[in-house]
């Protein structure tokens, strides 16, 4: 058995890690405990800046700071940075300033918490904002190291990470494979890639180990980097492949599912089967019941990549 | 920074002209609310902002956040007359490239510091330089220039109540309260009752001038200079449109370019000689 951890937690990790560098500032909006940028405020508190329950005002302090040299991390759910879209928009994207915004308990996996917690248009939103980098990462190792990232970045990004624990699948890996805007090819096949994000890599790894016993060679991807769009490595998998599944935990609508079909409807003509939230609302529910009921679980990714390959 | 009340009279008028200038070529843009604050920036920037014209991206500059961004007309005329930009660059408002874009834009005009445009923001950016500020144990401050309409977003009070929490005392803020905003009298649309005491009660160090009146504009900027202990607001009185009588306390000229005519009597009155 893997080791489990959610990604919120390689998140606090690597602010922590960050402090050596004295420009970066963490903003909170109550939610620190959650996001996990409780850790910094702890050993940091001078460059912790409360905003209280007011997430418009954190995401402009933020740009005014980095518009004076400081490399802001602001941090609350996911669904409640939508509250300040339009702050990130004319605020911070239009602007470029290094703003850091990273949503936690994204998606429907959030669970019990319900509806109005489970942000699922959190990437679709983002991902239209020329200037920014959207990063949904699949464990608490390449969260860390990504956010790390990002610091030395000097652009704006939102990274949307997730309340409930997942498998560990980077613990043994060349961590410089993992790198903003480079897809990580986990598993290689020729008869169908899936493209995942997030909570559904580890989804997609175990619908590729159910083909396999039915004798069909997935290819997997970790797509941590919705924008920008690793576009090389999915004409490569399209190429090979001949078809493709993407998986997320977000609306079906504008998110990973649909970065990759604007691209492959200019480049190939490979049929594409998206996994998502099927543009509806969630609802309080276990992690793992809400996977289910929502269609998004590994025996959901392999019946898509049957659906995919029969469109050949 | 000796400026005397009529040179800084002088300064002002000559950026009405500009003003009234800008949005009459451009024939669009916001003239009232350019004409009411502009008193306000030509003495701000002559008599305490700490800024250098040829470097402008000078770090420990003081910031001037112009949170109304729409007035960008009378910061436009202000930057050219403190020598940031050209005049001529005048004639690139709302021009295809131009720096002087509808809305003031950190990212296209030299000695912008914000990129405004959307109402009720600049006082959280203007409240994120002053905190930037006191980290890097800078004495420099931030000035935000608020609309009175503006503070009908939420998010003014947001930022109102955070600033007051951490007891930022080199945020500045200067209300332009010209009582007039895009649709008609601020009276009809959001009565905003006791502006004074809704600052008072966020903890803020409140005064109240008129912003037409170079001598009370002076005293002002000096309350806002000495008042360290916390934010400070100055709560200007001011008449939209000022200077040019047919846009004076009329919502039509929140956004509207005057015609021909009007522009031949707007210039005559702020003293243009033809």
């Amino acid at each position: 058995m893997s080791r489990m951890a959610a990604t919120r937690d390689g998140y606090g990790q690597a602010l922590l890690e960050l402090a050596d560098n004295d420009r970066v500032v963490v903003l909170e909006a109550d939610l620190g405990k959650s996001t996990k940028s409780l850790h910094f405020r702890k050993e940091y508190p001078e460059r912790t800046i409360s905003c209280g329950i007011g997430e418009q005002n954190m995401l402009l302090v933020s740009a005014g700071m980095a518009s004076s040299g400081y490399i802001p991390f602001a941090s609350t759910f996911a669904i409640f940075t939508e509250r300040a879209f339009e702050q990130m928009r004319n605020g911070v994207a239009r602007p470029n300033l290094a703003v850091h915004l990273c949503g936690s308990h994204g998606g429907t996996h959030t669970g019990t918490d319900g509806s109005s917690a489970q942000s699922i248009e959190d990437l679709a939103i983002y991902r239209t904002l020329p200037n920014v980098t959207v990063l949904h990462p699949c464990d608490d190792v390449s969260t860390r190291l990504l956010t790390k990232q990002l610091a030395d970045s000097n652009k704006p990004s939102y990274m949307r990470t997730a309340r409930n624990k997942t498998p560990v699948l980077y613990d043994d890996v060349d961590q410089s494979t993992i790198q903003i805007g480079k897809g990580i090819e986990l598993r290689e096949g020729n008869d169908v890639a899936i493209i995942a994000c997030g909570v559904l890599v580890s989804e997609a790894l175990k619908a590729a180990e159910d083909l396999s016993q039915q004798g069909i060679q997935a290819t997997v991807i970790d797509m941590h980097t919705i924008k920008p769009l690793d576009t090389d490595l999915v004409d490569k998998v399209a190429s090979r492949c001949g078809a493709i599944v993407t998986a997320e935990d977000h609306s079906v609508i504008g998110g990973l599912g649909g970065a990759v079909s604007e691209h492959l409807s200019t480049s190939s003509c490979t049929p594409l089967e998206r996994v998502g939230v099927k543009d509806r609302f969630g609802e309080s529910g276990q992690a793992d019941e809400m996977l289910e009921l929502m269609e998004l679980s590994a025996p959901h990714i392999a019946k898509a990549a049957h659906r995919a390959m029969n469109r050949k | 920074m000796s400026a005397s009340i009529s040179e800084l009279e002088e300064l002002a008028r000559r950026c009405r002209i500009e003003i009234v200038k800008m949005v009459y070529r451009a024939q669009a843009g916001h003239p009232g609310g350019s004409l009411s604050e502009i008193d306000l920036i030509a003495a701000l920037y002559s008599t305490t902002m700490r800024v250098r014209p040829e470097d402008p991206d000078w770090a420990d500059r003081d910031r001037f956040i112009l949170s109304k961004g729409h007035a960008s007309p009378g910061m436009y005329a202000l930057l050219a007359e403190k020598g940031f930009i050209q005049h001529q660059d005048l004639h690139s408002y709302r021009v295809l490239g131009g720096i002087c874009q509808g809305h003031v834009d950190m990212k296209w005009c030299p000695g912008v510091d914000f990129s405004a445009g959307s109402l009720g923001m600049g006082l959280s950016f203007g409240m994120g330089c002053a905190l930037a500020a006191r980290l890097d144990g800078s004495e420099r401050r931030a000035f935000v220039m608020l609309g009175d309409g503006e503070i009908q977003e939420g998010s003014i009070w947001e930022a109102a109540m955070a600033a007051t929490h951490h007891e930022l005392g080199n945020l500045k803020v200067i209300l332009d309260r010209n009582r007039i905003q895009n649709d008609d009298f601020c009276q009809e649309q959001m009565r905003m009752f006791d502006i004074p005491a809704k600052w008072k009660a966020f903890g803020w160090n409140v005064k109240e001038i008129d912003g037409h009146n170079m001598e009370e504009i002076v005293e002002g900027i000096k309350f806002l200079d000495s008042s360290n202990d916390g934010p400070s607001i100055l709560i200007a009185h001011t008449i939209k449109g000022k200077g040019v009588s047919f846009m004076e306390d009329n919502p039509s000229f929140h956004g509207a370019a005057p015609n021909d005519e009007q522009y031949a009597l707007a210039m005559s009155e702020l003293g243009v000689v033809e």
